[in-house]
């Protein structure tokens, strides 16, 4: 909010009704010019305000709603807001609260997200409040009741905050259809959208707005230029690894130099690492706090309350803390591991300082020698206002399919209008007729291979033309898979005994690695696990000062080939002055041992590591390309005898895994033969069967809760898996395998970009064969995402083991041999 | 085919990577819990959802076996049928499949605790089946000589330089021998199990099914 004069007030705008008017005089605050535009222009039907957080965006959404209610009480929904954040709605909601009591406005606020008690919800269903706070799995969940229209009626304007994180992801294409929904119900609704900085607003209007229309786009002044530098520390960083344990005396000595400092980490599991060692050097006993999405909502709200009251010198978070959420007075903010992308680095500086002219503080703390690099490019693209993005592609077919099935829900409906209803929403404008048919039909029978199964032959046509659900009990369970967020499977974490409190969730697969004893972090504590109760997992107390490490995950993130880019240009250029020293020496290390990667160039490092032999190709051109890359190249190791057993892809490079050194790298780059079968291959990868699962779940074919209990994610990959391979082999053409490509390929390249970037390179590959770990690939064994390659590498493994174990047992002078049987009759 | 040939009491017998049992000298091919129908019993009562082609997956490999032994003699050593009375409800052309498969060829349904009953298929339907010195019976019973059973899926978990690799597998000793579940979608119960480390001998071994069988220590710890 506008805690500082601003610009004069001119005449000729919109007036602020006297009791808004006074509230503002009373604080000796003025309207910003953004928040008067966002006034004038309220009568827009598609409007978006692009400000830095701090920028009193949220109040400038708002205005016009205070203003229009405040004139003009009434009753029932007036405005919807949604945001990607639970916390964020309650958050705006306490915020909402001061002008609105202190000002004496007639209108009442509520939030409903997924933690508001059902008794409150048919409240609200039935008596809505004039301004709703909501998120958009929610809001997808509120149009699919019957009486939707009833509720929405007189619905006059949404606003959606945080729409710039929306937009990148299915949840955004999910609100979308929503408004188009709204839309129809209302048919004068206006929608406001509240974007942080991005490269691109019109795209993001695009989206926001009701195709064709036109949105207007207001743009605050993005303020001073923020204050941000990497951490000086005495020590040099390491290597390799992401802990930055090496920074804890440096990052402390900022927390006590600052008022209130946020300790952004990359992962959920570096935050608990970072936590615990920042306790054990904390000698001052500094009050520091832990907040991430994996701990129990319990404990994150004690955590933002102390936050709220200012009893937290120091917090320690990942992205839960990500968007916008007001609290208190945070004047520092840290970013532990490289940004990996510059956009959201830019995004979490606007934490600090949310006064709206005084310069945001950050400081970066790269956690390895890679990572310098990387800061340093991250900060000399900041500096040049580089912010970067990938451009979404059409609207997911997936999400449409929900849709489809939501809308079922609601009640029956004429296919025609449905399909003018969801082009125009901005994603889905360009949908063909057909495409959308086959959604329908899909979401009708299951698709042919699926017909004989009545749990998906779920809609059917009646003779007057509309379509609606075959059986009407259905959409309970419909109601219970909306959403598009495919969290990986996680169990709850309690304390063993009767009524033991929770403390947060850990991964399946993680949980699933534990046996009775390990110890792993969780919430800055250090625990032994006992058992598996009920899905939930049971620990104890434990006194060890190391952990065995807690493997679960935070966010993963989209990806930057400009700041890839950069660094090539970097190493292109031997000027390493803006680099500290060590790390200076550490490339000139790495230019001793092998070489530094070139334009125009293909540099690969092989050597073995780990007891097997493993790859390295350095092209420098962005995740999607690598992971594409690897792809392909292990696909050729297969055909080569080379047994690779998987790969795994960041931003510079591909790391390859196998049991056969790679001595001439030619015949896996051969042009021809990367094509020869590659579909067959690319069926088979785990990368299309993750993908699978995901779309699968989406669009309704698999369900993830049902009335009894939530499938374990095992049993549910057991069978999402099958259905997989049976659909590819018995019907091929099945949607879900062609929404499944289409997924697959938004996190992966042309394969015609990869052939061009081998034609380009052409001879031009460098193999360097070393005798171990060079200094620029250790960050690589570190990187998230391996994906498993299953092929002739499991039964040379096999054939190993066996031979070791019938050595040690004895078994082989038994004399039994394998034999081939011939084919006969 | 790769093969893993074996001796059991008297019998030179050969594992095949499907998870089938031959038996040369007497043209026999054995194959236990087809469980037939899985996939329709379970949708019926809600439970996971598995598409509807499990029978022909299974049907598909026990005719390619079969091409490739030459048996003239077939045993489907119990829970054939993933239910009692499933085999009227087959579709028709699984029906008309299995009609095929046993045309011109000696065939038995030994009875498995999924499957009591008569078949309304052709073929013998028999409690056991005695051959030479060996029985064939669904599940282990205390105390046997040369007894061939199925009934546990059977699987072993081996841990190969950092990644795991699980397949069905057969399970011999002097006295017994167990065999996998030859039907698709069927599951499997480790062979650390106690039900099955208590059935079995000290100097067990288990015989992995995949593309090459291969014979190991039957593991008795995870």
């Amino acid at each position: 909010m506008a805690r500082v004069p601003a610009a004069p007030y001119l005449g000729g705008m919109t007036q602020l009704p006297a009791s808004l008017q006074t509230w503002f005089d009373s604080r000796g605050w003025q309207i910003h010019p953004h928040q008067q535009a966002m006034l004038d222009r309220a009568s827009d039907a598609c409007l978006m305000l692009v400000a830095p957080t701090g920028g009193g965006k949220t109040l400038a959404g708002f205005l016009p709603t205070l203003a229009e209610l405040a004139d003009a009480p009434r009753t029932g929904l007036h405005t919807l807001y949604i945001s990607p954040l639970k916390a964020l709605a309650t958050d705006i909601r306490r915020n909402l609260l001061i002008p609105i009591e202190e000002a004496g406005l007639p209108i009442r606020v509520e939030d409903r997200t997924g933690d508001t008690p059902s008794s409150r919800k048919r409240r609200q269903r039935a008596d809505p409040p004039q301004i709703l706070l909501t998120t958009p799995e929610s809001l997808a969940l509120l149009t699919s009741y019957e009486d939707a229209p009833r509720m929405f009626e007189g619905l006059q304007r949404v606003i959606v905050d945080e729409i710039h994180a929306l937009a990148e992801s299915k949840r955004g294409d999910q609100l979308m259809l929503a408004l188009a929904r709204l839309q129809t119900m209302c048919p004068n609704l206006r929608r406001v959208g509240l974007s942080a900085t991005v490269e691109d607003p019109p795209a993001v209007a695009r989206l926001l707005a009701r195709h064709p229309d036109p949105c207007k786009i207001l743009m605050a002044d993005p303020g001073p230029e923020p204050d941000i530098s990497m951490l000086q520390t005495d020590e040099a960083p390491p290597w390799s690894g992401g802990g930055a344990a090496y920074a804890i005396p440096a990052v402390l000595e900022q927390v006590r130099q600052h008022r209130t400092t946020l300790i952004f980490h990359n992962t959920r599991a570096q935050a608990e690492i970072f936590f615990h060692n920042l306790w054990l050097a904390n000698e001052d006993a500094l009050p520091i706090g832990i907040h991430h999405g994996s701990l129990d909502r319990a404990q994150r709200e004690k955590v933002e309350a102390a936050m709220v009251r200012g009893d937290l010198r120091a917090i320690v978070c990942t992205g839960s803390l990500d968007l916008g959420i007001d609290w208190g007075d945070v004047d520092l903010v840290i970013q532990i591991g490289a940004p990996k992308n510059v956009k959201r680095l830019v995004q979490r500086i606007g934490r600090a300082n949310h006064r709206y002219n005084a310069p945001s503080k950050a400081l970066l703390v790269p956690a390895n020698r890679f990572e310098v690099v990387e800061c340093v490019a991250a900060l000399q693209a900041v500096q040049e206002r580089e912010l970067d993005g990938e451009p979404r592609g059409p609207g997911p077919r997936d999400v449409l399919c929900q849709h489809i099935l939501i809308a079922a829900c609601a009640g029956p409906f004429d296919a025609d209008a449905l399909f003018e209803e969801m082009t125009s929403a901005g994603a889905y404008a360009g949908l063909a007729r057909e495409d959308f048919d086959a959604c329908l039909n899909f979401c009708a029978t299951g698709g042919y291979a699926l017909r004989a199964y009545d749990r998906w032959q779920r809609l059917l046509q009646r003779p007057d033309g509309l379509w609606q659900l075959r059986d009407p009990r259905s959409a309970a369970r419909i109601r219970m898979n909306i959403g598009t967020i495919q969290d990986t499977d996680t169990l709850k974490v309690r304390w063993r005994g009767r009524g033991g409190q929770t403390l947060g969730e850990i991964e399946e697969g993680f949980a699933a690695s534990l046996t009775k004893g390990d110890t792993f972090l969780i919430g800055g504590q250090i625990v032994r696990y006992e058992g598996l109760r009920e899905m939930v997992v049971e620990v104890t107390r434990d006194a060890a000062k190391k952990p065995k490490i807690a493997t679960f995950m935070g966010t993963k993130f989209a990806t930057s080939t400009q700041l890839s880019q950069r660094i090539l240009r970097m190493f292109d250029a031997g000027d390493w002055s803006a680099l500290p020293g060590h790390t200076a020496q550490w490339l000139t290390l790495q230019q001793e041992v092998s070489q530094l990667p070139q334009p125009g160039r293909l540099l690969i490092e092989s050597f073995p590591h780990d007891g097997r032999e493993q790859l390295v190709v350095y092209g420098f051109a962005g995740r999607n390309a690598m992971q594409t890359l690897g792809l392909l190249l292990t696909k050729r190791m297969e055909e080569e005898g080379l047994a690779p057993m998987g790969f795994v892809a960041s931003d510079y490079a591909v790391l390859i895994w196998g049991l056969d050194a790679v001595i001439n790298p030619a015949p896996l780059f051969d042009l021809d033969r990367l094509e020869d079968g590659l579909e067959g291959w690319l069926q088979g990868n785990a990368v299309m069967k993750r993908t699978f699962r995901a779309s699968a779940t989406i669009a309704g074919l698999i369900e993830r809760n049902t009335a009894g209990a939530r499938k374990s994610g095992r049993q549910a990959t057991m069978s999402s898996d099958i259905l997989y391979d049976t659909l590819v082999k018995y019907d091929p053409g099945h949607l879900l395998l062609d929404i499944t490509r289409e997924e697959a390929m938004r996190g992966l390249v042309d394969f015609a970009r990869i052939r061009e970037m081998c034609d380009r390179i052409g001879d031009r590959i460098d193999l360097v064969r070393l005798k171990r770990v060079s200094p620029l690939s250790a960050p690589l064994f570190l990187e998230p995402g391996r994906v498993p390659i299953n092929g002739s590498a499991d039964e040379r493994l096999l054939e190993e083991e066996v031979t070791r174990l019938l050595d040690e047992s004895g078994l082989a002078r038994l004399g039994e041999t394998s034999a081939k049987v011939a084919a006969s009759g | 085919m790769n093969t893993a040939a074996f001796q059991f009491r008297d019998a030179a017998l050969a594992a095949l990577p499907s998870g089938a049992l031959h038996w040369p000298a007497m043209g026999l091919l054995v194959v236990s819990d087809l469980h037939f129908g899985k996939s329709a019993r379970l949708s019926a009562v809600g439970g996971a959802a598995l598409p509807p082609y499990e029978t022909r997956e299974t049907l598909l490999r026990l005719e390619a076996d079969l091409a490739a032994t030459g048996a003239d003699r077939v045993i489907c050593l119990g829970d054939s049928f993933d239910a009692a009375g499933i085999d009227v409800a087959l579709p028709e052309d699984d029906r008309l499949w299995i009609l095929r498969l046993q045309a011109g060829r000696d065939w038995t349904w030994i009875e498995g605790n999924h499957d009591p009953g008569p078949v309304s298929l052709g073929g013998t339907h028999l409690a056991e089946l005695a051959i030479g010195s060996l029985i064939f019976r669904h599940i282990a019973t205390p105390g046997p000589v040369g007894e061939v059973s199925g009934h546990y899926h059977p699987k072993a978990r081996l841990r190969l330089r950092g990644r795991v690799i699980s397949r069905p597998c057969f399970l011999v000793d002097e006295r017994r021998l167990i065999l996998p579940a030859y039907g698709a979608y069927t599951g499997g119960l480790r062979c650390d199990h106690a039900a099955l480390a208590g059935l079995m001998a000290p100097d067990a071994r288990a015989i992995l099914t995949g593309p090459t069988p291969v014979t190991i220590p039957m593991s008795r710890s995870a």
